[in-house]
């Protein structure tokens, strides 16, 4: 029988992935993904104690991380758009300055 | 049989969240990442939340996806080139593998309580699970989701004023 500790592992594997992918990788992009995979190894960890706990306030909150998760996607997007138009990189390594 | 099907698909998931780390290429790094989303649906749908299952394919797997790959193929990012700096290497899977243990240790160590609600895998399937969603939502949830209406449109304001060149 499946247990909620089965789905907890896994969302703990993966949110350890995530953490490794954003302190290593250098395109800001792929950041932004490893980002995104901690944000979904939360939601299992959400969905996966709101059907242990058979309550719905778990799902709740996944419907609003996924809505916080959307607008970060569109802001951040924009971000790296505009840095790339003055430096011609999204290399994290050459992000060190405020301005130009 | 079902504890098989889970194995198969965690092993899955976690091997696709290994190339969204690994991958040279960014593209590859987000078709992984696709698959980890799928595998993340399958789980949901497991977990009797269908509609969690469809908005994850949908919103995630759909909309922010498509998004990155428009991104990362606008700015015709090529591959990485490779120059690592060992010392950031070992740290920082040192500082994963501690997140990691610190988690394995709370969950073998701990026990799972908290109130208990009334919402059975057999009341999602008679009543329906949209519904449910639906009437937590406009019920107990009503403030923050005006609130959340309010972040998308400030969301859109900010993404134009950003991406453009003169405002």
């Amino acid at each position: 029988m499946i247990s909620v500790y089965h789905y907890m592992s896994v969302s703990a594997i993966l949110f350890a992935m995530g953490t490794y992918g954003v302190l290593t990788r250098r395109n800001a992009i792929v950041i932004f993904m490893c980002i995104e995979l901690m944000l979904n190894s939360v939601n299992l960890t959400f969905i996966a104690l709101s059907s242990h706990l058979q309550s719905m306030d778990g799902q709740i909150f996944v419907f609003f991380v996924m809505t916080v998760a959307a607008a970060e996607a569109a802001v951040g997007l924009a971000l790296m758009i505009a840095f790339y138009r003055n430096r011609d990189s999204i290399d994290v390594e050459n992000i060190n300055l405020m301005k130009l | 049989m079902e504890i098989i099907f889970f194995y198969l698909v965690a092993l899955v998931a976690i091997i696709s969240g290994f190339l969204v780390i690994r991958c040279q290429s960014p593209v590859n790094s987000a078709l992984g990442l696709v698959n980890t989303f799928f595998c993340l649906a399958i789980f949901y749908v497991m977990l009797h939340a269908p509609f969690m299952a469809a908005i994850q394919i949908m919103v995630y797997a759909g909309a922010i996806m498509v998004l990155i790959l428009f991104v990362i193929m606008l700015l015709n990012l090529g591959t990485e080139a490779r120059k690592s700096y060992m010392h950031g290497i070992v740290w920082s899977s040192l500082a994963s593998l501690a997140v990691l243990f610190n988690v394995i240790y709370f969950i073998k160590r701990g026990r799972v309580t908290g109130a208990e609600g009334d919402i059975t895998a057999f009341t999602v399937e008679s009543v329906g699970h949209v519904e449910l969603i639906g009437k937590t939502m406009f019920t107990e949830f009503l403030l923050p989701f005006e609130i959340a209406s309010i972040l998308l449109l400030v969301a859109i304001v900010g993404a134009v004023v950003l991406a453009k060149k003169e405002v």
